[in-house]
């Protein structure tokens, strides 16, 4: 059995170490905020923050996760989380909300490193999330937003 | 959307016309205030009726019939309903409505209807009226489609509001016993010129028991409070959180899962497997072999067997399903390539042009006329819905009563489904829909919910989540299908339009040709042309082929408005010029094209694109779901002779705009998602298998190559339009119609590439 800290709880795991983190979430702990998209690291739907840096949990094997803090969309707290949930409901992002999580993770994790981050920035950092639904302008007009507003 | 709608109304029809028939014209039309059984309450909670029910803490449950897959309709819906009954938008909560013959979808059905958006014939009316009649008496006529729920509930939610509150002063009238004009209601409260006031709770048991009032007025939109304004999203809250739920994320107490492998090949199926190794794997309770699901149309393709494996997590599910080993029957699909399919399509127009769906004039006559005639080949290909919610339906079924958690579009097919699966009545169904991680059509279909009731058949009683992988997903879908369409144009000596002939071949989905809806946007252009005929010509297809975003518009916007930009070139004139000729009488297309060209600055200068490229102005212009929309892209080429798109300006009319944010955030999501296909979207299929699997080779389009979209919505009084899947026909004509612009390359084919 493994023990990971998810969400600042140090947490035991049952899951074999070759188990996806995203399975261990979902399955074992019940923290469906993080979503299945595409299992290949190809839409970033399953996005967590290993420490500060945006991960797709989804090929991840859960013996990776080693000591580093594991937060989930359930457990993201802090000033650029407040700011960019701000601005979320501010400009009216979201529509079917399925790939939102890990778009927000994946902003986090870019302002955490990039308080100021410019349009090319926003490229790079949010190239691997895929959004069916369209809501690019208005995810890069909410990054810039809660970059202003800190 | 209104396609499958349409194929299951033909049965509806053969089914109830009998008993429905006599008596008709004697009934008035059935108002959908009251549904057929009452509405389940909690404990003090009153239903006023069947859209609303009061709690005595003043929370105001609004009841939606509708799937929420993004596009904003519980907001939209909630806001019709509560504006008219006065109140308060945070006392709002929201509920799935139970299956009633009151929340059955008339405008979807009705926008499907052969006829062309301005007429107004006794034809179209005589088909309206009775259809309208057959509608409101079917059971299981529900359903989120054809951009057509606003336009459907305009009325009826706003009814439903407004006879709430008058009941709810009725109640403080009758308890305070004062005349009627001396109460208002206001945010939540009746109050009484004396300053005398009570809550919506403190008055609903009252309410209540007087019954729905007669005779309720609507309000008059200048007193409209919400309605008209750019309200949040009710969904924003969970969506930011991971606290929104959807049919994927549902854990009932002892929860399985199921993972799947269907037959690579379209149609296969199982001949034998061995599932030991599966077996012996841990976690796993069970190996069940997959039937095809036989609820489609073999016309358009048939449904795929596969083999899953139930086990308690997911991860077991999935590791062990590809354990499984299967000797498939391929089916007859087994040698068929897309590239075939498509060019039998044409082929096809070879030997004749197909049925007639619009006639006006003599465009034989006049082509023969004609100084100078062009004529062009079009095509468009398979296309995946790829909703980031892959395909999902959990089931329990238990004791002889199932309950269903699935991301449904059509909930009546949902329970139909798995009633026909389990040997049980419908009545025995009890449905859940949640959030839909996008729908684009696909969960019209309920292959997955059959599906997932014949895996919960083998779980003694335990629910069983049985969910898709992304390469399942992508390589079993009911496709958009492929489309050819020959276009001819003839001009007189002058260089005027004289004649327009366009001739589609692809699958129609089975249904009857008079009500075949192929040739929407391309028989509704409304354009003025002298003479024209556009006809269709439905093929069989061994690909599932279905409802995809925006369905006949999706192809045949982009042949209509590509080739009526060739015929302006042929003419010698500019393409906003060209077009204007053809609207003169046509206010409500030729106001969004005038639009459209003086925000887009049409025909003034144009920056180079930020690394100093060319660029160039294509437009597109299309009436569609009761709505008009023109779309200005500017395109420039980048390296590897890459197609970007910088700037999309978007114009629409859509009728009355019930929430002018949520409209925007549709015309967005309709330009990426049609951008995505018009750039990079294809699926092909060799030797009966589809060849995208996952998102690196089916590619939807990322951030880095969004362009900027600035959206203008005219104001308009007329009954709202759909504005779901109105986004997405402009852009690819748009941007092909730039391209030429820009290089003096007609593109023909979809996804656009300069080669």
């Amino acid at each position: 059995m493994l023990t990971i800290k998810i969400n600042g709880q140090d947490t035991a795991v049952n899951a074999e170490p070759d188990t996806p983190l995203l399975w261990v979430l979902r399955g074992e702990l019940k923290l469906v905020g993080t979503k299945y998209g595409c299992g290949q690291a190809l839409c970033g739907a399953c996005m967590v923050h290993l420490d500060d840096e945006a991960v797709h949990s989804c090929v991840t094997p859960v013996s990776a996760v080693g000591t580093r803090s594991v937060t989930t969309i359930e457990g993201l707290q802090g000033n650029e989380a407040d700011a960019l949930r701000h601005a979320w409901t501010d400009i009216d992002v979201v529509q079917c909300g399925y790939c939102q999580s890990g778009q927000i993770m994946s902003a986090c994790a870019l302002l955490k490193k990039t308080p100021q981050p410019t349009d090319a920035d926003v490229d790079a950092a949010m190239n691997g999330n895929i959004c069916r639904c369209g809501t690019y302008p208005r995810i890069r007009a909410a990054i810039h937003m809660a970059a202003g507003s800190r | 959307m209104a396609k499958v709608k349409r194929r299951h109304f033909i049965r509806y029809i053969a089914g109830t016309v009998g008993g429905l028939a006599i008596g008709w014209s004697l009934l008035p039309p059935r108002q959908r205030l009251t549904p057929g059984d009452p509405l389940p309450v909690a404990p003090g909670q009153v239903a006023l009726n069947g859209w609303v029910k009061i709690s005595p803490d003043d929370t105001v449950t609004v009841v939606m019939s509708q799937a929420e897959m993004g596009q904003g309709i519980h907001t939209s819906l909630a806001m019709l309903l509560a504006d008219e009954m006065d109140a308060s938008w945070d006392r709002v909560k929201l509920e799935q409505s139970t299956l009633d013959k009151i929340y059955n979808n008339q405008a979807e059905i009705l926008d499907a209807l052969p006829f062309q958006p301005d007429e107004n014939g006794y034809g179209k009316r005589a088909a309206r009226w009775m259809v309208a009649k057959i509608v409101r008496e079917v059971p299981g006529a529900m359903g989120t489609g054809g951009s057509s729920s606003v336009n459907d509930l305009w009325l009826p939610m706003r009814e439903a509001g407004a006879s709430a509150r008058a009941a709810l002063i009725a109640a403080a009238t009758d308890t305070w016993k004062v005349p009627v004009n001396e109460c208002r209601a206001e945010a939540g409260r009746v109050i009484h010129t004396s300053g005398k006031s009570a809550s919506y709770g403190e008055l609903a048991a009252r309410a209540g028991q007087l019954g729905v009032p007669k005779n309720v007025a609507l309000k008059d939109p200048s007193a409209f409070k919400l309605i008209g304004k750019p309200v949040k999203r009710l969904d924003n809250p969970g969506k930011i959180n991971g606290a929104a739920i959807y049919s994927l994320d549902m854990l009932p107490p002892g929860l399985l899962y199921a993972s799947v492998k269907m037959c690579p090949t379209l149609g296969g199926k199982v001949t034998r497997f061995d599932g030991s190794a599966a077996q012996a794997l841990p976690g796993v309770r069970k190996v069940v072999k997959l039937e095809p699901y036989a609820g489609g149309l073999a016309s358009y393709g048939a449904g795929t067997g596969g083999v899953a494996v139930i086990a308690d997590t997911p991860f077991h599910a999935m590791r062990a399903v590809e354990k499984v080993s299967v000797e498939w029957d391929h089916g007859p699909a087994a040698g068929l390539s897309s590239r075939d399919a498509i060019n039998a399509l044409s082929q096809a127009l070879d030997k004749n042009a197909g049925k007639v769906h619009f006639s006006h004039g003599d465009s034989e006559g006049a082509m023969k006329g004609a100084a100078k005639t062009i004529t062009a080949e079009y095509r468009a290909p398979f296309l995946a819905h790829a909703t980031m919610e892959p395909m999902n339906c959990t089931v329990q079924f238990k004791d002889g009563a199932a309950t269903v958690w699935a991301p449904a579009q059509g909930p009546a097919f949902a329970v139909n489904a798995v009633a026909g699966v389990l040997g049980i009545k419908a009545s025995k169904v009890k449905l859940i829909i949640p959030q839909l991680g996008g729908g684009f059509g696909r969960r019209t279909f309920v292959d997955a919910v059959s599906q997932a009731a014949a895996i919960a058949k083998e779980a003694d009683g335990l629910p069983v989540q049985t969910f898709w992988s992304r390469e399942e997903d992508m390589t079993h879908d009911y496709y958009r299908p492929a489309f050819v369409s020959r276009h001819k144009a003839g001009f007189d000596a002058q260089g005027k339009l004289v004649a327009w002939q366009a001739a589609t071949a692809g699958s129609s989905m089975g249904a009857p040709s008079f009500i075949d809806g192929s040739s929407k946007g391309a028989a509704d252009t409304g354009y003025g042309f002298l003479n024209a005929r556009v006809t269709h010509q439905g093929t069989d297809s061994l690909v599932p082929v279905g409802i995809w975003r925006s369905v006949g518009h999706s192809y045949n916007a982009f042949f209509t408005e590509s080739f009526i930009d060739e015929a302006a070139a042929a003419a010698g004139q500019d393409p906003v010029a060209f077009r204007e000729n053809l609207l003169k009488d046509n206010p409500r297309l030729l106001r969004v094209l005038k639009r459209a060209a003086e925000l887009s600055g049409w025909g003034q200068p144009l920056a180079p694109a930020p690394d100093g490229a060319k660029t160039a102005r294509g437009i597109a212009l299309h009436p569609c779901f009761g709505s008009v929309i023109a779309n200005v892209a500017e395109v420039s080429v980048g390296e590897g002779r890459k197609i970007r798109v910088h700037r999309v300006v978007c114009v629409l009319d859509c009728g009355f705009p019930l929430n002018p944010n949520l409209i925007k955030q549709q015309m967005e999501g309709g330009i990426v998602f049609g951008l995505s296909a018009a750039l990079q979207g294809e699926i092909t299929v060799e030797k009966g298998q589809v060849q995208q699997k996952n998102f690196d080779t089916y590619a939807p389009l990322r951030m880095r190559d969004c362009p900027v979209i600035e959206t203008d919505i005219l104001a308009s009084a007329e009954h709202p339009g759909g504005v779901g899947e109105t986004g997405t026909p402009t852009i690819a004509p748009a941007v092909a119609n730039a391209v030429f612009a820009l290089t003096g390359q007609r593109l023909r084919s979809l996804p656009l590439k300069l080669v």
